[in-house]
């Protein structure tokens, strides 16, 4: 199979349906193709990035340390608590995903080592999903590897038409396109086809257009540590959807056009500055006074 | 501009929490202490805007400190490096500014070494992505991207082409080169970025060429 350049979502369909591969298996090869490298090797890089991740959960869920402001840092520990006695609505699966958001969230305030995935901010968005389906259904590492990469794809193709940034482009940048790589993840690990994932990214992504970026205290806390547990979440119902071979009626292209000129048209206040929203409530502007002391 | 790979998207392995000012914070330490590259006595932490408005709550300072000291970005010291064995033998300060002359995410690194003084400016352009734009009252470019020659000398005729026939014998690619001077005949920078790795041996003959001051190889930082 030869390189071939790709860098909208429609290429990468095409390609995939022309010679009828998935995702993961167009991208790792072009990947090492660029880099020079071999498939296994590229493959390595991702499963160091796998593991980080797992060893991420683990360290999240024994600890309930506070954040350097002190803000943060102890609500998975609540969740784990209430979970040990009552059970969640969704299923065990369900009380996995946001346990493990949180554990993955907390532990990057406290400066505890994460993988960002696409940023720190959003870094739990993708592992919580995978690892707690992967976990619950006893899904192969090899599996697990497959569906990072297919997230990494989707990850590549936005972020060479819109930067990552919640500075650029507001949340919807960072933990709406975590969101939407989570979703292909999980939608990869399910057997889904390459036109079911790129539908499920559609959705994710649709859904979270404008999502401003208004963290309090310009520090990457609130509401960044909670929003991760949402947007896993959101990530299984745009898989469950596409599943269900429910349809974008407006293509993921298109879609991340639409992301790019929210993007520009969001006020720079509402980018990463911390100058309206959340950031400047009553409550945020008094947690800032007491922060300066 | 750079096309960001499906690694970029899914790394570094990075201490929390963010990647501009904590990650970001490493890289420029340790592109800093790669510029001054001899032994550190005493060095200042000069943090502006957001970097000095919210450097605490996101761990700069202690990114910054590390750096230095040589830590990588993944490394679990980073936390409790103040008061910590590996800073023991350092004198650090920090002072903190608001300056909308600078970018953002701005730092400024006063090294004191045992007869070498540096002022050395950086800046975190998002994502993890650094720039060191100053050393000492000359723009320079260093990304850590690729490996760099840096070269301080005094300005006269045939330096940048004997530097650059030196590279070119060792079939190294230049990747891109500014200078900058401070007037004719004074001292001037020169800054070249390479696509592969230059022998050791052509930074030392670097140092013999007439009118150099100082030479420093910086090795592209690990992604
Ligand atoms: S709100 Fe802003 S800082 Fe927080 S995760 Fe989203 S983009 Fe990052």
């Amino acid at each position: 199979m030869k390189y071939k350049s790709i860098s909208t979502f429609a290429d990468l369909l095409g390609e995939c349906e022309l010679q009828e591969v998935t995702i993961f298996d167009i991208a790792q090869k072009n990947e090492a193709n660029l880099d020079d490298i071999k498939v296994n090797e590229f493959r390595k890089i991702v499963k160091k990035s796998l593991n980080a991740m797992q060893d991420a959960v683990k360290s999240g869920l024994k600890s309930k340390e506070m954040s350097l402001s002190g803000m943060c840092g102890d609500d998975c520990s609540r969740l784990k608590s209430f979970y040990s006695d009552s059970h969640a609505l969704f299923g065990t699966i369900f009380e996995k995903i946001v346990t493990y958001a949180l554990a993955i969230s907390e532990e990057n305030l406290r400066m505890g080592k994460i993988v960002a995935c696409p940023t720190a901010g959003s870094c739990a968005i993708v592992p919580s999903v995978l690892i707690a389906v992967s976990e619950e259904k006893n899904i192969s590492e090899k599996s697990q590897i497959d569906a990072l990469i297919t997230a990494g794809e989707i990850g590549r193709i936005v972020s060479n038409k819109v930067s990552l940034a919640g500075a650029v482009a507001g949340c919807q940048a960072e933990c709406g396109v975590a969101s939407a790589m989570s979703a292909a993840a999980l939608t990869q690990l399910l057997g889904g086809t390459p036109r079911q994932i790129l539908n499920a990214v559609a959705l994710a992504l649709k859904n979270l257009l404008g999502l401003t970026c208004d963290p309090v205290c310009g520090l990457v806390e609130i509401p960044c540590v909670k929003r991760n547990a949402f947007l896993a979440v959101h990530a299984v119902t745009a898989c469950e959807l596409a599943l269900a071979n429910v349809e974008s009626k407006i293509p993921v292209d298109e879609v991340v056009d639409a992301m790019e000129q929210t993007g520009k048209l969001m006020s720079p206040m509402l980018k990463e500055s911390s100058q309206a929203g959340l950031a400047k409530t009553k409550t945020a502007v008094r947690l800032e006074k007491s922060l300066r002391k | 501009m750079r096309q960001s790979s499906i690694i970029d998207i899914i790394s570094p392995i990075m201490v929390g929490p963010s990647s501009s000012h904590t990650a970001g914070a490493v890289r420029l330490g340790l592109l800093a202490r790669h510029v001054f590259n001899s032994h550190i006595r005493k060095i200042k932490f000069r943090l502006y805007n957001s970097y000095a408005t919210t450097g605490k709550g996101h761990g700069t300072d202690k990114g910054l400190l590390s750096g230095i000291l040589g830590l990588g970005v993944d490394d679990t010291r980073i936390k409790n490096i103040f008061g910590s064995d590996i800073a023991q033998h350092i004198e650090y300060s920090f002072e903190y500014m608001e300056d909308f002359n600078r970018h953002p995410n701005a730092v400024d690194f006063i090294i004191e070494g045992k007869d070498l003084k540096m002022t050395i400016s950086g800046e975190s352009i998002g994502a993890g992505e650094v720039v060191i734009r100053k050393i000492n009252d000359f723009n320079v470019k260093i990304t850590g991207h690729y490996n760099t020659l840096l070269i301080l000398y005094k300005d006269s005729v045939g330096i940048i082409s004997t530097v650059t026939t030196l590279i070119q014998k060792e079939h190294v690619n230049i990747a891109s080169m500014s200078c900058d001077r401070s007037g004719k005949g004074q001292i001037a920078s020169m800054c070249i970025s390479l696509d592969g790795e230059l022998n050791e041996k052509i930074v030392d003959v670097c140092q013999y060429i007439k009118h150099v001051h100082l030479v420093r190889y910086i090795k592209k930082l690990e992604s």
